[in-house]
Order: structure tokens, then C-alpha cells, then sequence
């Protein structure tokens, strides 16, 4: 395994962990007005994540500064290709943050309204546009010869099978999000989201199956890694296994497990999905010749090998303190005077 | 971070006296901090994907060695203060005053430590080495020779203290304004005072440092390192001795003159330490290399005069408030203090302007030209599209954002509270052990104290 190759991996797992946690943030954020009947419901609901949520974001930021000093090139050709997609996910994340920080800030129910409404539509943006990139990293990208993306529009990017696995994220979430929310609240709004966690369920799993079926018969070549490196299929395979145990554990209420297992295989979805794209990082639907790899993507192995002792000192520590917080505010939500 | 170390001190004051003003002013700071801190993550995020989808070719070339700086302050700085934010934050009536100070220190110290790591970052495109360049697949890039050098550029420690100790002005001022404003109304008397006393002196020590040590230390910087943006901030057409620090002026560009009053051959000596010292001209440059002048010169020379202003009004202040025994201050001095807050902004943003138009047209100083830096693939008007759309989302921000703030301050900080403070962990193993207690007992149900 080269520098580049253990990069490639590290960047998987960020991505993976922006994927977990603030997986659950959108998916509360979706649940949000259906879930929550009243203020006090809806504030229940909003300061389940209240005190993790900037922290979780935070996992996208350092995705990007990992994807900026390793692979350089993919960086440039995706931030700047996707350039309006990417616009609508900072509106998005903007106003979300906001949304988030302003609603408790006056008693007005329009206000509070508002805020909602924000807070909801926003999430929802972001669920979507999340499966729309990946829709687009697994189908391919025009990519030219000196590492641009030459798209015409944004319509280029919301293609049938990225609008399909966009819907596919915001089920996925919605279920991710719906058992957390299981395990924060009680009575009422609790009995509500568990009565919805089967539906949202059961829309994952015809979706995740058909989009499986999508990329197997497409020209994607997605899943030629696991043809020829047999071992690969460790990873859809335990992802597999950790959707069975996280179904298992809903019928018998056992909410918690139930959350890891869904956590487990949401990050075993993007692995199975990384392993299938390896050795390519961005494909080139222009010419193959001009894909970007994890090879001739990275950056020099001096940077990389400054980078590994940064992770090396910083991510134990990221990993304790995660931990740490997420143990501290873990239990059913209780609001106080400095919640939102 | 100005108002995050305003905030230890006052956490560590509560913790050391126990006395509830202390504790009043932390829990109503923190408030405030709150609503910052969000903004700065909203407005914030656009940086780290800006590289990417404005400057593409910028990216490609920087990567692997400015990308690694970006990458660092994520992983050592970001998630310090994105994790202990909710502690932060939400902790107050969880955790006790000596784990929330502590919660508190560290969300600050990552503010710092991100500073820290963005402002290396800045300061090698200002001044770079520790680089190659050599030919790639993908066209010219620059590799890391020497990650020591990139790190530690000549620019980097005066740019750090010089802007580490604005942010501190600006916190300092805050506080100041918002305690002048309640003297004035004569409201929330104690509170008021207790937190005027602290920020007039902060703001004044600093204010004195900032002009004569770290402001002085970085024009050093950028006479050494970067002589044409010196002569560009400055209105310098022509090399000369004994050259005049201007106060206020206009540059006519076409005609390459500068219209201006100063004090005679201060700038020589505050460059280099002599009076007769020959400052460089703009004229000595080729003319391609050439800043937007009067742009640099107008933002340096606010920051310059409201640096040397903010001392004054310090001193004139602080002199009344302890002449006066902390009463009866004069409301048109009040209203100078409350106008410093502003006034600390307006000279930082005037300072990045300085910095960012006096470099140009390099956004890579001598290495790489702005305009060879832009994403090729976007279009005029995506670009002016797109920053139409971020002008007014950032402005509707300003705006609900000012509303917010004055609705905080007018409410005013919360009568102070004390007694259960006592029964909160207080250190690592009380938090876990409780944790694990109410865990045990169940006793982790619903309070309902919605307000």
C-alpha cells in the first residue's frame, strides 16, 4: 500500500465520518416539521443535536482541507466543476447554521416558523445535492486534459441516475435520522418517529437494492474491483450484514443498536462504493485517458508523509474528545435555559 | 477570540473568587459568543471551498503545499473548537465553573491555534519558500522542499501577533461598548462597571502595543519583504530619504502623484530606524507590477489613523474612569467608547485590505499572478452571479445578525444565580461518574423548563 493509496483510505473515513454524524443532523433536520407537533417538541427535536451538530460539520471541512493537500487536482477539477452545485450547498449550509442558531432567539411562533421551514428545506438540500455528487464521482465527469470539469450547466450534474441516488441519500437519512431521534426523545414524539422508522426502512432498502442494480448494469465499471480482487467483497458484504442486524434490532426495540448498525452501514456503503471506484478518484466521461487516480491525483509523498504525522498526532485526539462530547450530551434530550 | 479570552478571564475570575458577578458576566457573554461563533461558521465555510471553485489553477499549483496548512488546521484546530463549542455553549448548567472554564479555555485556544495555521498559510503566499516548482501531468506545480520554511516565512510571527492582537482589540472593544452603553441608560450598574473596568484597560494596553510594538514590527516585515507594496500603501511615486508618513491624502494614479499631509520623515524612521533612510518608489517597479494604489493607500491609511486614535481614546477614558471613581462618566465620552467597537472593525477590515490589494498582482508574491490563478471554466457572469448571491445573503446575515445582538444586549445579562453551581462535576471523573449514575438510575428524563 502506497502513501497515496493510505491517503485515499483517510479521506474515505472523513468522509465516512461527515457521512455518520452529520448524516443524522440532516436527518433530524428532515424530521424536523413532520415529527415535532409543538414548540416544545420541536425544540426537543432541534437540541437532540444541538450541541454536536457544529462539530459534526466539522468533518466536511477537514474533508475538504484532506482532499486540498492530497489529491490537489481532484480538488480543483470538483470544487470548480461543480461550481453551482457547490453554491447551492453553502446557501444551504449557511442558512442551516443560521436557521439553527436563530430560532430560539424570539417567542414569535412566525419567527419560530420560519426558522423551521429553513432549517427543514435546507436539510433536505443537502441530503439531495450529497447523493447528486456522489450520483456524479460513481457515473463519471467531463473531464479535460488539463484536469477541468467542462460542464454546460447545472442540469449537466442532475442526471436521472444522480437525482436517483440523491433520493436514495434523503431515504437513507431520513432512517438514519428518524433512529436517532428514537433513542433522544420519549413519549409522544418518540412513538410518533418509531411508528415511521419501518417506512423509512423499507424506502432504503427498494432504493439502495435498485441503485445497486443501476450501477451492476450500467458501463460504470464500479464493479470491476470486485471481479478481480475477490477480497473487496468484504466490504458489501459486511455492509449487508450490519443492514441485517440494524433490522433485526429495530423489530426488537433495541433503538441504540439499532443506530450503530444504521451508522455501520451507512459508512460501509461509502467503502463498498470507494473500493469499487479505486484506482480512479474522478472519471473522465471525455476520455479515459484523462481520469484522475489516487496515483496520479496525490500530491508528493513529502507532503503526504508532513500530513500522515499531522494526522498521526491530531486524529487521536479528534477521536477521544468526539467520543467524549458525543458521551457527555448522550441520553434523552433536556431542555434548560441555555438550549435553543 | 478577542471576546474568547475576555471570557477565560472571566470564568477563571468566578472560579478563583466565586463572586456572581463574574459568573453573570461569563453566562451572558457566552451568550453572545454563541451568536458570533455562529456566524463566523456560517460566513467561514465558504473559504475552504472558495480555493477550489474560484481558484482552481491556484489549487493545482498551491496543493501540496499550502492544501497541507488548510489540512492541518482542520485536524489540529477545527475539531477542537467544533467539539467543545457544545460544551461550551450548552455546558454552563451542566458542568461546574472549573469544567466549563476549562471547556471554555479550549474552544479559544482552537480558535487561536486556527488563526494560527490560516495566517501561516496567508503569510507564505505572501512571502513563499520552502517550495519547488517543477512540471506535472496537470501543468506547473509548486512541491514542499522544506516543511520548516513553509511554515515559519519571514512574514508569518509579525503577521500572527499583529492580527492575534486586533482580534483581542476588537473583543476588548465589545465589551467596553456594551458596558459604556448600559452607564449611559444607567442600567445593570455593577455588572456594567465591573466589565468596563476590565475592558478599558485591556483596550487601552493593547492599543498602545498594537501601534508601537506589533503594528511597527509588521511594517518592518513588509519593508524588508515586500518593498513595492510598501511604497504602494504608502503613495511612494519616487525613492526618496527622509520620506514623510502621510495622515490623509488622495493618489491620482494616471498622473502617479500623491496629494497628501504627513509628518516629515517619520516614515523613514519607523522602516529603518533612521530619518535619512531611503524608502523605495513605486516608479522603480515595472509598471505591470503595479497594486491598485490609491485602493492600498486609503486602506492603510484608516487603519493607520484609527490605530493611532484607539490609544488615545483609551487613555482619555481610562484617565476620567479612575479620576471620576468609576461614577459619572460623561456621556459624550460613553458615546466615544461605544463607537470603538465599530471603529476596531473598520481599522481590521481596512488592515486585510491592505495586506490583500497592496500584494497584488501576485496572489502568490512574485510566483504567481491573480489572474493565472482563476477556475478557467467559469464564466464572468458566473462569477458576478455568485457574488451578487453571497453579497446579499451576507448582508440579510448582517442585518438579522445586528437585530439579534441588540436585542441581547438590550435584554441585558440575567440576575446572577448561585447554590446549585456546587452540585455540577467539577472535573473529569465527577462528569463520567455522573454520567454513569444517571445512566444507572434512569434518571436522564425530560425537564421541563421551555421557555
Amino acid at each position: 500500500m502506497s502513501l497515496a493509496d493510505l491517503w485515499f483510505v483517510l479521506f474515505v473515513a472523513i468522509i465516512g465520518g461527515y457521512i455518520v454524524l452529520d448524516g443524522f443532523d440532516l436527518g433530524v433536520g428532515m424530521l424536523h416539521p413532520f415529527a415535532a407537533k409543538e414548540d416544545r417538541e420541536r425544540r426537543i427535536v432541534l437540541n437532540s443535536i444541538g450541541p454536536i451538530w457544529d462539530g459534526n460539520e466539522v468533518w466536511l471541512v477537514v474533508g475538504g482541507g484532506v482532499l486540498f493537500a492530497a489529491f490537489p487536482v481532484v480538488y480543483a477539477a470538483l470544487f470548480s466543476g461543480f461550481y453551482w452545485a457547490l453554491m447551492l450547498v453553502l446557501i444551504a449550509l449557511i442558512l442551516r447554521t443560521v436557521a439553527i442558531e436563530f430560532r430560539g432567539k424570539r417567542e414569535s411562533s412566525r419567527w419560530r416558523g420560519l426558522w423551521d421551514s429553513v432549517f427543514s428545506v435546507s436539510s433536505f438540500g443537502l441530503a439531495l445535492l450529497l447523493g447528486v455528487a456522489f450520483g456524479n464521482v460513481i457515473s463519471g465527469v467531463p473531464l479535460d486534459q488539463n484536469g477541468e470539469v467542462r460542464l454546460d450547466s447545472l442540469l449537466d450534474v442532475l442526471h436521472p441516475f444522480a437525482l436517483f441516488l440523491g433520493a436514495t441519500t434523503i431515504a437513507m437519512l431520513l432512517m438514519h435520522g428518524a433512529l436517532y431521534l428514537t433513542v433522544k426523545s420519549e413519549g409522544a414524539l418518540q412513538a410518533r418517529i418509531r411508528r415511521w422508522v419501518p417506512w423509512f426502512v423499507g424506502a432504503f432498502t427498494l432504493m439502495a437494492a435498485a441503485s445497486a442494480v443501476w450501477i451492476s448494469a450500467s458501463d460504470y465499471g464500479l464493479t470491476d474491483t470486485f471481479t478481480d480482487d475477490a477480497w473487496t467483497l468484504i466490504f458489501p458484504a459486511a455492509a449487508v450484514l450490519a443492514y441485517v442486524v440494524m433490522v433485526l434490532m429495530v423489530r426488537r426495540g433495541r433503538h441504540t443498536l439499532a443506530f450503530f448498525a444504521s451508522s455501520t452501514v451507512l459508512f460501509l456503503s461509502l467503502a463498498t462504493i470507494s473500493a469499487g471506484l479505486y484506482p480512479n478518484m474522478l472519471k473522465s466521461s471525455t476520455n479515459p485517458a484523462y481520469s484522475m487516480t489516487v496515483q496520479n491525483a496525490s500530491a508528493a509523498s513529502y507532503t503526504l508523509t508532513v500530513m500522515l504525522v499531522v494526522a498521526i498526532i491530531g486524529i487521536p485526539f479528534v477521536l477521544l474528545y468526539t467520543a467524549g462530547v458525543q458521551y457527555l450530551f448522550s441520553g434523552k434530550v433536556k431542555l434548560t435555559d441555555s438550549s435553543y | 477570540m478577542g471576546l474568547g479570552i475576555l471570557l477565560v478571564w472571566m470564568a477563571w475570575k468566578h472560579v478563583r473568587t466565586g463572586d456572581p458577578v463574574w459568573r453573570q458576566a461569563s453566562v451572558f457573554w457566552v451568550k453572545v459568543y454563541g451568536l458570533v461563533f455562529a456566524m463566523g461558521i456560517a460566513t467561514g465555510l465558504v473559504q475552504e471551498f472558495a480555493f477550489g471553485m474560484n481558484w482552481s489553477q491556484y489549487s493545482r499549483f498551491v496543493g501540496n503545499v499550502f492544501g497541507s496548512l488548510l489540512a492541518a488546521e482542520g485536524v489540529f484546530a477545527f475539531f477542537l473548537e467544533g467539539g467543545f463549542l457544545g460544551l461550551m455553549l450548552f455546558g454552563g448548567d451542566r458542568l461546574g465553573p472549573r469544567m466549563w472554564l476549562f471547556s471554555t479555555f479550549l474552544v479559544v485556544f482552537g480558535a487561536h491555534f486556527s488563526a494560527l495555521w490560516i495566517l501561516m498559510a496567508n503569510s507564505w503566499m505572501q512571502t513563499p519558500q520552502g517550495f519547488e516548482q517543477h512540471a506535472s501531468q496537470w501543468g506547473p506545480m509548486a512541491f514542499m522542499t522544506n516543511f520548516g520554511s513553509v511554515v515559519n516565512t519571514p512574514s508569518f510571527l509579525p503577521r500572527l501577533l499583529h492580527t492575534w492582537v486586533a482580534s483581542w482589540i476588537i473583543g476588548s472593544a465589545l465589551v467596553l461598548s456594551v458596558s459604556a452603553w448600559y452607564l449611559l441608560k444607567d442600567r445593570h450598574r455593577e455588572f456594567a462597571k465591573r466589565n468596563f473596568s476590565t475592558a478599558i484597560k485591556v483596550f487601552t494596553v493593547l492599543a498602545i502595543l498594537q501601534v508601537f510594538v506589533f503594528g511597527a514590527q509588521m511594517a518592518v516585515s513588509v519593508t524588508k519583504n515586500q518593498p513595492e507594496k510598501l511604497a504602494s500603501i504608502e503613495g511612494n511615486w519616487t525613492a526618496e530619504s527622509c520620506a514623510p508618513l502621510y495622515i490623509v491624502g488622495w493618489v491620482d494614479e494616471s498622473a502617479g502623484k500623491t496629494y497628501a499631509i504627513g509628518v516629515p520623515c517619520l516614515l523613514s524612521f519607523l522602516s529603518y530606524g533612521s530619518f535619512d533612510a531611503s524608502v523605495p518608489g513605486i516608479e522603480e517597479f515595472p509598471k505591470k507590477d503595479w497594486a491598485p494604489v490609491n485602493v492600498a493607500f486609503q486602506a492603510y491609511h484608516l487603519m493607520i489613523d484609527l490605530g493611532f486614535l484607539f490609544p488615545l481614546i483609551g487613555v482619555v477614558a481610562w484617565f476620567v474612569w479612575w479620576r471620576r471613581k468609576r461614577e459619572r462618566m460623561p456621556p459624550w465620552l460613553l458615546w466615544v467608547c461605544i463607537s470603538t467597537v465599530f471603529l476596531a472593525e473598520v481599522a481590521t477590515i481596512a488592515g486585510w485590505w491592505t495586506a490583500e490589494v497592496g500584494r497584488q498582482p501576485w496572489v502568490v508574491w512574485k510566483v504567481m499572478r491573480t489572474d493565472a490563478a482563476v477556475s478557467p471554466t467559469l464564466s464572468t457572469g458566473d462569477v458576478l452571479l455568485s457574488l451578487i448571491t453571497f453579497a446579499l445573503l451576507y448582508a440579510l446575515l448582517l442585518v438579522l445578525f445586528l437585530f439579534l445582538l441588540d436585542r441581547k444586549i438590550k435584554h441585558g445579562p440575567e440576575a446572577p444565580e448561585e447554590g446549585h453551581l456546587s452540585d455540577l462535576p467539577n472535573t473529569f471523573r465527577e462528569v463520567f461518574r455522573q454520567r454513569a449514575q444517571a445512566r444507572a438510575s434512569g434518571d436522564l428524563e425530560l425537564e421541563d423548563v421551555s421557555r
